[in-house]
């Protein structure tokens, strides 16, 4: 019996090989075309003077009345929506995986010290943590996008969207790495070698960053490349309500947004193609992150 | 131990609330000036001088603070700027809208969610579930807006079927104002409870099914088996009852997610409710309404925080012993 269900498990996970590698790939696709983005777009929307308003609202290549330069067709100011969703993708990545990088380090220190000083350190930091905890992420980070909005003078609001939008995603969601961070110090600090350094002569910051850090990071190895696909969305959706990346510089979100406004007179491309790409984006993090913590740490399933 | 293990919660609800409340009041001396945003820029400085005087706006910070709470406490969060009616007023008329669908989407999300997650792991084997696990994956990867937007563009503009936007008719019943009753109102609220539900559901069941998981590995499930119980009577009164437990939890999380995400909803849809109020309101830092709402949503989730650590204390006493 034991050996069939081994063997049954084995057969599951070839199966769902498949999957796992097909998300891998087009990740690795979407990451490349984001990287070189602003060398290999077809045109350059941004560009003015090759805007064409005689090519504005023209549907996909495929249609009636597309073009075969403009393969996605364009939008309603003639820009040519592949190299305009290109470019968001671009902004989509850079914004998730510098929120993230505001998380990880937030919640990387807070657990580090909170976890290797206990005390009240740790109450603090903690209950910091679960006072958070109470309040949806994604809420969290609309109101301090919001707010931080509102208390910059208008001319500024456009050129600093992007910072607010990363710390705003930043902020709301440290104290999950707190938390994961905080479990792992614990457990490492009391093992023996910490014991020895400490009886060495090396000082606490020697001994959190050169021996417990390095031996806590797997987890948050893990959980930052799920919530790379939490960033990514909760741009997404801060951008389609208006509170995240302005429309000089989109991200997928903001095509959305601006895409939804032409919904109804039956432009749907300019609104569908960035919903796929933004979908296709997340399936395939989330598979990728899936695949990577029953690989990396069986524990946290 | 049960009393004080309560005393300790509540007072963690009473902290969260009064953090905000903090927070929330401060908003009001960080952004914008209250006397620009009633009378406009174009005022005269005695006109400005005689409302300045009339909030009270030049009391010390503590005066200010404890009036804010003491008024508060009875439901007057003052004057919006924007509808210049009170805040108590707009928030209670939009109320109705919003808890129906997040109610709604509640029971859609955990009425499919929990069976699903529930049957995925008793056949964790099959080829179905494994399917269903990959489907849920794609289920937590839709974000809620694009989900909306999608379905506007095939169910309205593309078939015409349902309406893209607001909450059609709706009747009073008490004094509130429902669209469960009419024809319309029930079509208005197909999309937007089934896009705010659709994420939610692949997030039940997987938590579900890793709950449900967890249990079936326990010593007294192979017991259970071991003294020949048939597998009905080992999944259904053994394992789900022992799951059940965390499935309060998952409630409760769902309940923060649900009214988190029907501000967004409601946006994509038009629907008339707190969240569409709260975004209109942070656009025109209209800082009452911002204010009331932050209150508002404080005390709901400290509120189900507490029920649910109250409810899982009353259902497992080791939780109201070790941590009491």
């Amino acid at each position: 019996m034991p050996a069939a269900s081994a063997l049954r498990d084995h057969a599951r996970a070839m199966s769902l090989k498949p999957a796992v590698m097909a998300a891998t790939a087009i990740l690795l696709i979407l990451v490349g075309v984001a990287a070189l983005a602003p060398w290999i777009v077809p045109h350059d929307p941004y560009d003015l003077a090759s805007l064409d308003l005689f090519d504005s609202h023209l549907p996909p290549a495929w249609m009636p009345g597309g073009d075969a330069r403009y393969l996605f067709g364009t939008d309603s100011q003639g820009a040519d929506l592949l190299s305009l969703l290109m470019l968001g993708l671009r902004t989509s990545l850079k914004v998730g995986v510098l929120a993230v990088a505001v998380s990880v380090s937030i919640g990387l220190l807070a657990g580090l010290v909170s976890g290797y000083f206990r005390g009240w350190t740790e109450t603090i930091i903690m209950r910091a943590a679960d006072i958070q905890f109470t309040f949806p992420a994604m809420l969290l980070a609309l109101l301090i996008g919001g707010l931080a909005r509102s208390m910059l003078p208008v001319g500024q609001q456009e050129s600093a969207a992007i910072y607010i939008v990363v710390l705003a995603l930043g902020i709301s969601h440290w104290p999950h790495f707190a938390r994961l961070v905080r479990a792992a110090v614990i457990t490492e600090a009391s093992k023996n070698y910490v014991m020895a350094a400490r009886l060495a002569g090396r000082s606490h910051s020697g001994i959190l960053f050169r021996h417990v850090m390095p031996n806590s990071l797997n987890p948050v190895f893990v959980l930052a490349t799920m919530d790379i696909a939490f960033a990514i969305m909760t741009e997404a959706t801060l951008s389609f309500l208006g509170f995240g990346m302005p429309t000089s510089q989109p991200s997928l979100g903001t095509l959305i947004k601006i895409g939804y406004g032409y919904l109804f007179s039956g432009e749907w491309w300019v609104v569908v193609f960035p919903s796929l790409t933004l979908i296709v984006l997340l399936v395939s993090v989330n598979v990728f992150g899936d695949w990577l913590r029953d690989r990396l740490d069986p524990k946290l399933r | 131990m049960t009393m004080l293990y309560f005393l300790r919660r509540l007072g963690q609800a009473f902290l969260v609330v009064f953090i905000v409340s903090l927070i929330a009041f401060q908003l009001g001396t960080l952004i914008g000036d209250p006397v620009t945003a009633v009378l406009g820029l174009d005022a005269t400085s005695a006109a400005r001088a005689d409302l300045r005087e009339a909030l009270r706006l030049d009391d010390p910070y503590v005066v200010r603070y404890a009036r804010f709470v003491a008024d508060a406490v009875q439901g007057d969060f003052g004057m919006s700027y924007r509808a210049q009616r009170p805040v108590a007023d707009v928030i209670a008329e939009r109320i109705p809208a919003t808890a129906e669908l997040a109610i709604t989407a509640l029971i859609v999300s955990l009425g499919i969610g929990i069976p699903l997650g529930v049957v995925a792991a008793i056949w964790r084997e099959s080829w179905w579930a494994s399917l269903l696990m990959t489907g849920s994956i794609v289920g937590v990867s839709l974000p809620t807006f694009v989900v909306g937007i999608l379905m506007i563009f095939a169910f309205s503009v593309t078939l015409g079927w349902l309406p893209s936007y607001g909450r059609g008719a709706t009747v009073s019943v008490g004094g509130w104002e429902t669209g469960l009753l009419t024809a319309s109102g029930l079509t208005a609220l197909i999309m937007p409870a089934v896009s705010l539900a659709v994420s939610q559901v692949a997030l039940v069941a997987r938590l579900v099914r890793a709950e449900m998981l967890e249990v079936l590995r326990m010593d007294f499930i192979r017991f259970a088996r071991a003294r020949g119980l048939r597998d009905r009577v080992v999944h259904f009164r053994h394992a789900l009852r022992n799951t059940l437990l965390p499935i309060i939890t998952v409630s409760g999380i769902q309940i923060g997610y649900l009214v988190a995400f029907a501000v967004v909803v409601e946006q994509v849809f038009q629907w008339p409710g707190l969240g569409t109020m709260f975004l209109s309101a942070l656009t025109e830092s209209d800082i009452p309404v911002i204010t009331a709402f932050l209150v508002l949503i404080a005390c709901l989730f400290a509120t189900i925080n507490l029920v649910v650590d109250l409810l899982y204390a009353l259902a497992d006493p080791r939780v109201r012993l070790s941590r009491g």
